[in-house]
């Protein structure tokens, strides 16, 4: 009785473990999703190639700028300037100013976020301090930069690029080996 | 105890031997056993989860807060909300799966009878856990049934592990009585019982089973991630790691979907059965009927994200979302009409399970017609998390699967028990129900489209009025229940003997059986025409 | 309204009195104060409508057939079970009205989804349990919290006629003009809700979400936090003024005035001592505003999720250490830092009440430059 109901029961068994295991692949599978669509404004989490294409100077776009620590990093964080007009193509320098204003060392991760989503997909970052933690000490300041360019590829639709970087405090778990290696999402 | 289980069923082959006590119900492996036990267990559910909505109720009745801390407010709508999904609803479809999957496709038990009794024995203690977790420091969960991360993860209390423990346990269990719905129509229908004569109640529990074994695993693999983003420094939903708190509402909903499905199908089923048996025709459409329920099913994976259209996402997909949601409507309309077509020129009576049915299939509908009015993306705007929302769920859920259920119970309780049940006292059980249920739900369509918010504690002084009619509604709706158990009870301690038909337009192997169905039935196949 | 409630013991007294005050609650949406609202409005009286039409087509069939076709009227019942022709028109008909319903929806979509050209813009961000709004253009960001105050919610006040929907500082706008949401949150996720604009969006922690309204007429608009963001979700209000866009220039010039004004008396403020009563009177209303929803009025917090106050060994001791974790909150908790959301006169009163309130009395007094000065690090 039993032989005869086992390979079926195995198969159905092996299905739910299967979908076990596609719960955790959306994970990456999200992701994809998210790079293919620019689903919730994610941008690349690695730096792009510099070897801009023609720049438009035909067409203008305003890049503006949020910085905003989470409400549990009391760092000071702004940017430079709220806002920038570009021409596609063109390469720029953004600084932000970060300041520890505490008596004690704090290692920060900014997460950027773009909106429109689907203008991530046309935003690159050549360089940009979100690519690895950033550490600070007691009382010290820096310019942390960003260097990027807006693709010719970008929709008509689109003339305003907000970009805004969340700062968070990640000094827990914080180990020199970390800050070299760590790179967003990897 | 395998040593117990492997007598116990040695002893089945010979004669109708059960041993008695309280190790009957321990080592059964009985599918009629197992069924009632499931089915008991899912009403003691039904009222602790109940009993938590008429603490909502209370404290919703005036504004202000009169009874309880907002805290505790936030576990009771909880605890309600996974009480009722996973407790009361899908066991209590188990139980009516477990009784009659084998009866009307002529096997003898369910295919993996040991399994199926491991299945029902770890739900008791999955809610003990869940329960229990309400008694710790900082109380249990308080984040809503869905445990959208982060409030699930860095902002929850400490019975987020319990929480976790809890429902994994619900998942293998319902994963288990899946499998062994599937194994059993599949290789231990009666010889002549091909697929397209089975009875729509054993067809929307094939496609119900092979939902649960896709989606279970999912919400696993998500309270596995809530778990490890809590205790164990994973970043699966916090932003500061990499993560993002909207990708938990992704597979989230990609389980939460299907499982709406899971808990309405089987009760398209119930409904397909007792209609042609109350209007004394066949069903309508058989057909058409099971190609809807498969296609809902399939639907039923490409809607996920109509529940997350204020996350932000692109036009492209909140139009294919939309349109998806709405393609639903096409085969739901088609269960519809088929079973109004039914009724159409047949011979109607108007005993209590079909009162249930008729009540099922208008107010499912309106339930379907507010489902379709939040698949509208803009207008979905203004319904989301307001108690539209809550009015729409508890008519596809209360007046939906909850009637469906009673009805079956109705339905079927003279073959469980041998009895007929008192029909005066199930219509007052039926017409309390049905008003009491209207004056709590209905209500609750107004308070949405005129602005409250779901999950409040106290609200604006403009809703105050139609609150205060809710929460009654709600008090008698919960007292009415009670006139359900009496009935129960009454009838499974005696009354008019029932004939092996019960009904007289009912048709199927079940009806064939004398009443109450003996404890082993078709150990040698029945031959179907 | 109040009046009803002492009436409120018999379901019949009950359905007069909701019948009488039908006009105190709308029953449907509101129809809003912009283009957006108004077709969103008109797009949900459509669908609505045609729901009805279709619910009183089937289910008046379904009663006839109920009313004609019972055993009790000697009828025989028919035997038949399909019709191809039938059962191809009821999937075809549904089909071709869900195409109806799904051009209207598909442009008030894509309209809605249009942020271009943008007039002002705010940013804005939940937090447990607030929102806080920053003029992009402007040097101007304030939080906005519920003014209702706590007296009313456990009845030992009559409930004002806005209750649970009036906050301290509300979000202005200038009408006319298309003003843009960016929302983001600084812990979980919360949700903005303005029913008069049919805006509502997630604000969801590290991401940013847009949205827009151009209202028309000058007002008062009211809603609430749409998602739930945990204990006090109910005590989240959105309150939206919609000004004149002169008023408006008027009243955001003003604002960063204040406030480029408040930031330079803070640096006065450094050589002053505070007396206890003041600091005790300040910290008591700060307390209140910022601390006690997790905290607890009773400084006892809520075991196992929001630690107690009273008796702790930080509010009894460690002086520094408490100025800091007001300063600076605490990672991987509830526990926010307040340093840029309090001035430093009221973290120096809040610390000296939660050091000498419900019996944590310690006499110690913290002024405004103690708490300078471990912001400056010299304090640890």
């Amino acid at each position: 009785m039993a032989l005869k109901h086992q390979p079926l029961t195995v198969k159905l068994a092996v299905i739910a473990l299967a979908m076990f295991g596609f719960g955790f692949a959306l994970v990456p599978l999200y992701d994809v999703f998210c790079d293919l669509t620019g689903l919730n404004g994610k941008t690349a989490t690695t730096a792009a190639t510099a070897d801009a294409a023609q720049i438009d100077i035909s067409r203008e776009v305003v890049i503006e700028f949020i910085a905003r620590p989470n409400k549990q990093m009391p760092w000071i964080f702004e940017p430079e300037v709220r806002r920038m007009t570009v021409h596609p193509g063109e390469i720029h320098i953004m600084n932000y100013l970060a300041e520890n204003p505490t008596g004690r060392f704090i290692v920060g991760q900014a997460v950027p976020s773009v909106s429109p989503g689907q203008a991530a997909l046309y935003f690159h970052k050549i360089e940009c301090f979100c690519f690895t933690q950033q550490k600070l000490d007691a009382g010290k300041n820096m310019l942390m930069p960003l260097q990027f360019y807006v693709d010719p590829a970008l929709p008509s639709q689109f003339s305003t690029i907000t970009l805004s970087y969340t700062l968070y405090d990640v000094t827990n778990g914080w180990t020199e080996s970390t800050a070299e290696s760590t790179q967003l999402g990897e | 105890m395998s040593a117990a289980v492997t007598d116990h069923e040695h002893d089945h082959e010979h004669h109708d031997h059960k041993p008695s006590g309280i190790k009957r119900w321990l080592y059964t492996t009985n599918h009629k056993d197992i069924g009632t036990m499931y089915l008991v267990f899912a009403l003691i559910m039904f009222f602790i989860g109940g009993a938590m909505a008429m603490v909502i109720r209370a404290e919703l009745f005036q504004p202000g807060m009169q009874f309880v801390e907002p805290n505790f407010f936030n576990q009771m709508t909880t605890v309600h909300g996974l009480i009722m999904v996973f407790g009361a609803v899908m066991p209590a479809f188990t139980g009516l799966a477990n009784w009659m999957i084998p009866m009307m496709i002529g096997a003898p038990d369910m295919a993996l009878p040991r399994m199926n009794n491991w299945s029902f024995w770890i739900l008791p203690f999955a809610f003990l856990i869940l329960l229990i977790s309400l008694f710790m420091p900082g109380g249990g969960p308080a984040f809503g049934w869905t445990f959208y991360a982060p409030l699930s993860t860095t902002y929850s209390g400490d019975s987020t592990a319990l929480f976790v423990f809890s429902v994994h346990i619900m998942g293998i269990s319902s994963i288990m009585g899946a499998i062994n719905v599937i194994v059993t129509i599949f290789n231990l229908r009666a010889p002549g019982m091909t697929w397209m004569k089975m009875p729509l109640f054993v067809w929307t529990w094939l496609i119900t089973a092979f939902l649960l074994i896709m989606v279970m695993p999912v919400l696993a693999g998500a309270v596995t991630m809530v778990l490890t983003d809590k205790y164990f420094g994973t970043s699966f939903f916090d932003a500061a790691g990499g993560g993002d708190p909207v990708l938990f509402q992704h597979i989230f909903w990609f389980f939460g979907h299907p499982e709406v499905y899971i808990m309405i199908l089987p009760a398209f089923g119930i409904v397909s059965s007792i209609v042609p048996t109350f209007a004394r025709k066949p069903l309508f459409g058989y057909a058409s009927m099971v190609y809807a329920t498969s296609s809902i099913a399939i639907l039923s994976f490409l809607v996920w994200a109509h529940h997350m259209f204020t996350t932000g996402m692109p036009v492209a997909g909140a139009l294919f979302f939309m349109y998806c949601t709405m393609l639903i409507a096409v085969p739901t309309g088609v269960k519809v009409f088929n079973w109004v077509a039914t009724m159409w020129r047949g011979a109607m009576t108007f005993e209590v399970p079909m009162m249930f049915a008729l009540a099922f299939i208008v107010l499912f509908t309106i339930g379907g017609f507010s489902g379709l009015m939040l698949a509208i993306t803009p207008a979905d705007f203004q319904y989301h998390d307001t108690y539209f929302v809550v009015a729409h769920f508890h008519y596809v859920l209360v007046t939906g699967a909850v009637f469906s259920i009673i009805a079956a119970a109705y339905y079927w309780l003279p073959k469980w028990t041998g009895f007929m049940y008192d029909e005066k006292l199930g219509q007052w059980h039926f017409w309390c129900s049905l008003i009491s249920v209207n004056l709590l739900f209905f209500p609750m369509h107004f308070v949405g489209l005129a602005g409250m918010p779901r999950r409040i504690p106290d609200y604006a002084l403009q809703f105050a009025d139609f609150n205060a009619f809710i929460s009654i509604g709600g008090f008698l709706f919960g007292a009415s229940q009670l006139l359900f158990v009496w009935l129960v009870v009454k009838c499974a301690r005696g009354g008019e003997k029932a004939t092996a038909q019960v009904w007289e337009g009912a048709e199927g192997l079940e009806w064939e059986v004398p009443s109450p169905a003996p404890y082993h039935t078709f150990e040698t196949p029945p031959h179907v025409k | 309204m109040t009046k009803t409630r002492s009436l409120r013991w018999s379901l019949p007294t009950l359905l007069l009195a909701a019948t009488a005050n039908a006009t105190d609650m709308p029953l449907n949406m509101t129809k809003g104060v912009t283009e957006i609202s108004r077709q969103v409005y008109d797009l949900h009286m459509t669908i609505f409508l045609i729901c009805c039409v279709i619910g009183a087509v089937v289910f008046g069939i379904m009663f006839w057939s109920i009313v004609r076709h019972r055993k009790a009227r000697g009828v025989q019942p028919a035997q038949f079970h399909e019709s191809t022709k039938v059962e191809i028109l009821w999937t075809a008909i549904p089909v071709l009205i869900l195409i109806i319903m799904a051009i209207p929806a598909t442009k008030t979509l894509i309209a809605m989804e249009d942020t271009t050209q943008a007039d002002v813009t705010v940013v804005i961000t939940g937090s447990q349990w607030k929102w806080h709004y920053k003029y992009l253009e402007h040097d101007v960001e304030y939080y906005s919290l519920l003014a209702t105050p706590k007296e009313q919610i456990v009845n030992k006040l009559a409930k004002g006629e806005n209750y649970l929907l009036e906050v301290d500082r509300p979000l202005v706008i200038p009408t006319g003009k298309k003003v843009r949401f960016l929302m983001t949150s600084d812990d979980v996720i919360h949700s903005w809700w303005v029913p008069a604009f049919a805006v509502k969006k997630d604000a969801n922690p590290g991401f940013i979400n847009e949205a827009w309204t151009r209202v028309d007429e000058p007002g008062i608009y009211r809603g609430q936090c749409a998602e739930l963001c945990g204990k006090d979700h109910g005590y989240m209000p959105v309150v939206v003024i919609a000004k004149s866009p002169a008023d408006f220039d008027t009243w955001v010039n003003g604002e960063a005035e204040r406030i480029a004004k408040a930031k330079a008396e803070e640096q006065e403020l450094l050589a002053m001592n505070m007396g206890m009563d003041e600091l005790m009177d300040v910290g008591e209303r700060t307390y209140t505003a910022y601390c006690a929803a997790c905290h607890q009025p009773n400084g006892e917090g809520l075991p196992g999720i929001f630690p107690a106050l009273k008796g702790s060994s930080m509010a009894l001791a460690d002086i520094p250490g408490h100025i800091n974790i007001v300063l600076n909150g605490k990672t991987g908790t509830a526990m926010q830092a307040y340093a840029k959301q309090l001035s430093l006169k009221e973290i120096a009163a809040v610390i000296t009440y939660e050091r000498n309130a419900w019996g944590n009395n310690t006499g110690e007094l913290v002024q405004a430059a103690d708490v300078y000065a471990v912001m400056q690090g010299k304090g640890e």
